[in-house]
């Protein structure tokens, strides 16, 4: 399986806390990859390191055999996209205004609007069926459609590779299937690489090719959401006594909490 | 098809007409500013003075006591105007206006000592020490930002900038309480003023407005990434430093130069960028143009009320803006919900 | 009785029918300051042309001492050193009210029409005289800064108070009064516009106890008050929405926050005049010291004491035997502080 973004002996730490310490990790080409693990674990300060916002104190994030941090980031920019956890918009900004925003790494001061980013930018927005929303400020619509405005400003990014860090909080269960479905036709339809990080551990395997369960700090299994998703795996990773048994909508695994004592239940 | 930005009022083709109108309010109040005063002329008395000076008294009018003032007024007020927009955006504060990076508190912490220790008594003689004190306090305040453990945020630009201004500050009021000779000076020089300055202070600082504007224009993309978040921003393959520096590089210019011809005129550079973000939302490409424009509407429409109101004698542009921008603000605060950064 | 919670870095207190979990940094913080100021304003009431040394300080405070002692310690020192400790306490609260209320750390009583206010009533006072003058400097800047006060909370007053809203418009009042003392000081004779200066520098020269017993009074019945709004204002900090989720009546609460900050920002700045950046500085550093995501009260009402009270003292022994107005001392002292606490450890803070 080729590996064009990949994470070699990274080392990562907030100021003197260190949260990762010696890990690899490859990002498999075509692929939904999703990342989960518990609370804490580092999940998303992988995925930062490996969007190049947070910079490593060991180790080496690669992108196409380059190092990261020694690539021009306008260039990174235009291979990776990189979506935050709930991102904020300044107030008054339209949905097509930060859609138009995604094509930043390919404008120059010169070239500011070309026929180019008009029609990513309008692609972007019908694939994320905002474009009825375009003149709408981002402030004013809700949750579901936020996040697909900026999941839609990552996609005029035009890039390859797309990091997106919890694309679902805040949304309810129809507009995380919303989303997530999203994500599902990037990949299906246009090829690009995704990687994810989501909580909702049925939802990831539903939607992954790839899960990478973390503990500590520590890739503690990685593959297939039927091999990674077992009891044994719950409960080591997550303290989580659970079954799991296979989704009747879709065949992939479904986590079934068990109750934990008898009085945590209604009879 | 095609794809015009956004709200009614902020497609393309109608934000530059909007360029347009404020090109012509601005140049509706030069023009103002050369035929009003002490003295009135028609307008084509003002043309003849400018295109074939003769030996009249309007010429005299014009070319020696107008002209300096209105050219020094665009200057002033493009780079005030422009300077209030970036510094807004950067530090993502609404009430941060351009003194904020210590220019101001620097540039008279200079003049004081120019007029206190060096005694130099003539406004022209103030011009580099007010720029080299603005300049040396704002490489300072962005020190202390760039320095704390966030690097330059918006927060710890704003307090390092607080900080340092009211250090500098204090100096100052310390030599004015001691001196009453420096105070008698300064206490005109503070308020703000384009009179009784010559043409050669308007091309002295041109210069560095020149490249302030060309700077700031080259961060206006980068100030709306940045304005997404500092991830995000870095996402989009802009480098958050560099964009940094950049916006408080065109800031120091802008402010210091301005400030260093006309003594600190605050105000215009704190309400003009709300005006200019109601006309035409927060795409700095726009934004810093518009703002830029209306602070020359602003700077030479309060001189020339100056002017007037007191005639034979002025009052100062600083203190006109003050008392008649101020209002002005209050009633667009109540009126429209300006936009929170 | 054991406690069943941990919360780490607090304690928690249980007595009878009351009950609290006491943060044990900002407590720490307090009593330090406390001390610190209390330790400060001894040396002061002991410094000057007669020095007395702390020993006969604390005898004539139990009631000993010669007479000159008793007559120089009681009736010419003291007022001014409790002058110092109250107003920087009352602007210290103020400031921390008020940045909690705009939620910006920029935001400090000036943001309230206060400061400018006060200045403008008293500039007009010492300079134009006629009624501003018949009431004397001090009231004359209270009245000021009562009127810019009501005027920027009827102008910003609309279905609500919005702090947004508010703080604009002060700045934009302010603006106003601030054209005005310049053109108020550039007409003034030379002597009237410097001792305008001084006033507006801020100075504690002079002070006796017909200004230190207003303020004391004034402070008595408001910072019981302030800290009562403490309660409203940790949920007001989280943003208009949230407050009112948690029950909080929000008009009601945003009004008592603002008019407290006000008087008390008031009634420091009559007594000693806009003693610079107190009322920014020191919720800034109490809460770079204390930790947490708004400036603490207390800890920040000790040290507002204790930099004014030092700030005074200082003021008096660099250029002795003449003196420096105080405001100077308090900017020269508590801003290198502040930049050396935000080069240290910068943490994101909102006010």
């Amino acid at each position: 399986m080729n590996a064009r973004l990949r994470g070699e002996g990274l080392h990562l730490a907030y100021g003197d806390l260190t949260v990762i310490d010696g890990l690899d990790v490859d990002v498999h080409d075509g692929l939904v990859t999703t990342i989960i693990g518990p609370n804490g674990c580092g999940k998303s300060t992988l995925l930062k390191a490996l969007g190049r916002l947070l910079r490593p104190t060991g180790g080496q994030v690669l992108l196409d055999g380059r190092r990261i941090d020694r690539t021009p980031t306008r260039d990174v920019a235009r291979v990776l996209g990189v979506l935050p956890q709930s991102p904020t918009a300044p107030e008054g900004l339209t949905v097509a205004d930060l859609v138009m925003r995604g094509r930043h790494p390919h404008q120059t001061w010169f070239r500011q609007w070309s026929r180019d980013d008009e029609d990513q930018v309008a692609d972007a927005l019908r694939w994320t069926d905002m474009l009825a929303y375009a003149d709408r400020p981002v402030d004013a619509l809700s949750g579901g459609q936020r996040q697909r405005a900026w999941i839609s400003m990552a996609l005029a990014q035009g890039t390859d590779l797309l990091l997106l860090d919890e694309p679902t909080t805040f949304l309810d269960l129809a507009h995380q299937i919303d989303v997530l479905d999203l994500v599902r036709r990037l990949h299906a339809e246009m090829g690009r690489t995704v990687v994810m990080v989501l909580h909702d551990l049925s939802l990831a395997a539903r939607y992954a090719d790839r899960l990478i369960a973390m503990k500590d700090g520590r890739i503690v299994a990685s593959g297939a959401p039927d091999e990674v998703l077992t009891p044994a795996l719950l409960e080591s990773v997550f303290g989580l006594r659970a079954m799991v048994v296979p989704d009747p909508a879709t065949g992939t695994p479904l986590v079934i909490p068990l109750p934990r004592t008898a009085t945590s239940v209604r009879a | 098809m095609t794809l015009t930005t956004d709200t009614p009022g902020r497609t393309v083709p109608k934000r530059l007409l909007g360029l347009l109108g404020l090109v012509l309010l601005a140049a509706f109040a030069v023009l103002l500013s050369f035929a009003l005063g002490a003295q009135d002329l028609h307008p084509a008395d003002v043309w003849r003075a400018l295109v074939s000076p003769d030996g009249t008294d309007a010429t005299a009018v014009v070319r020696e006591l107008r002209a300096p003032r209105t050219v020094l007024g665009v200057i002033v007020g493009l780079a005030l105007g422009v300077a209030g927009a970036l510094i807004q955006g950067h530090t993502r504060n609404p009430i941060a206006d351009p003194g904020l990076l210590g220019v101001s508190a620097g540039a008279s912490f200079a003049v004081v000592l120019a007029i206190g220790v060096f005694s130099v008594e003539a406004f022209g003689g103030y011009i580099w020490f007010a720029f080299a004190g603005a300049l040396i306090a704002s490489v300072l305040v962005f020190g202390v930002g760039a320095g704390s453990r966030d690097g330059p945020t918006p927060v710890t630009l704003a307090l390092a900038g607080m900080a340092v201004s009211a250090l500098l500050s204090s100096f100052t009021s310390s030599m004015l309480v001691t001196s009453p000779e420096t105070l008698n000076v300064f206490r005109f020089w503070i308020i703000g003023s384009l009179s009784g300055r010559e043409i050669e202070t308007a091309w002295q600082v041109a210069p560095f407005v020149a490249a302030g504007l060309l700077l700031a224009a080259v961060n206006a993309p980068a100030l709306n990434a940045l304005s997404l978040g500092e991830d995000v921003a870095r996402g989009l393959g802009q480098s958050v430093v560099a964009a940094r520096v950049a916006g408080v590089a065109a800031i120091m210019l802008l402010t210091g130069a301005a400030t260093a011809a006309c003594g600190p005129i605050g105000f215009v550079g704190l309400f003009v960028p709300h005006l200019a973000r109601l006309l035409t939302g927060p795409d700095h490409r726009w934004l810093l143009p518009f703002s830029g424009l209306l602070g020359v509407t602003a700077v030479l429409l309060a001189d020339v009320a100056g002017r007037l109101v007191a005639r034979p004698a002025e009052i100062q542009t600083g203190i006109v803006l003050a008392v008649a921008g101020a209002p002005f603000f209050i009633w667009l605060v109540r009126r429209v919900r300006l936009v929170q950064l | 009785m054991t406690d069943q919670l941990i919360l780490p870095g607090r304690r928690v207190v249980r007595a009878g029918p009351v009950s609290a979990s006491v943060p044990l940094r900002p407590v720490l913080v307090t009593v330090l300051a406390l001390a610190g100021a209390l330790g400060v304003a001894v040396l002061a009431v002991g410094h000057g042309e007669f020095p007395i040394p702390p020993a006969t300080v604390w005898e004539v405070l139990t009631g000993g001492g010669t007479r000159i002692e008793r007559h120089i310690l009681l009736n010419l020192r003291l007022p001014r050193v409790v002058c110092a400790l109250l107003v920087g306490v009352a602007l210290a609260i103020a400031g921390a009210l008020t940045q909690t209320f705009a939620r910006n750390p920029l935001a400090s009583p000036d943001v309230l029409g206060i400061t400018a206010g006060a200045s403008a009533g008293a500039v007009a006072a010492i300079v134009l005289g006629g009624v501003a003058g018949s009431l004397g400097v001090p009231l004359a800047a209270l009245v000021g800064a009562g009127i810019s006060a009501t005027l920027v909370y009827l102008l910003a007053w609309r279905r609500g108070l919005d702090g947004f809203r508010l703080v604009l418009i002060g700045l934009g009042i302010g603006e106003i009064l601030r054209g005005f003392i310049s053109w108020v000081l550039i007409r003034a004779e030379l002597v009237d516009a410097t001792r305008a200066n001084i006033w507006i520098t801020g100075s504690l020269a002079g002070r006796d106890w017909s200004h230190a017993e207003p303020l004391a009074l004034a402070l008595l019945v408001l910072v019981p008050l302030a800290l009562a709004a403490t309660i409203a204002l940790r949920v007001l900090a989280f943003g208009a929405e949230t407050a009112r989720g948690l029950g909080v009546r929000l008009q009601r609460a945003q009004l008592f926050v603002v008019v407290i900050a006000a008087a008390l920002a008031a009634v420091a700045v009559a007594a000693a005049g806009p003693i610079e950046f107190v009322a920014f500085v020191v919720p800034q550093i109490a809460l770079r010291l204390c930790g947490g995501s708004r400036p603490p009260l207390l800890a920040s009402a000790m040290l507002g004491a204790l930099l004014v009270v030092g700030a005074d003292l200082v003021a008096q022994i660099v250029v002795a035997p003449k003196e420096l107005p105080v405001g100077l001392l308090t900017a020269m002292i508590g801003t290198p502080y502040l930049l050396w606490l935000l080069l240290r450890r910068s943490r994101k803070v909102s006010g």
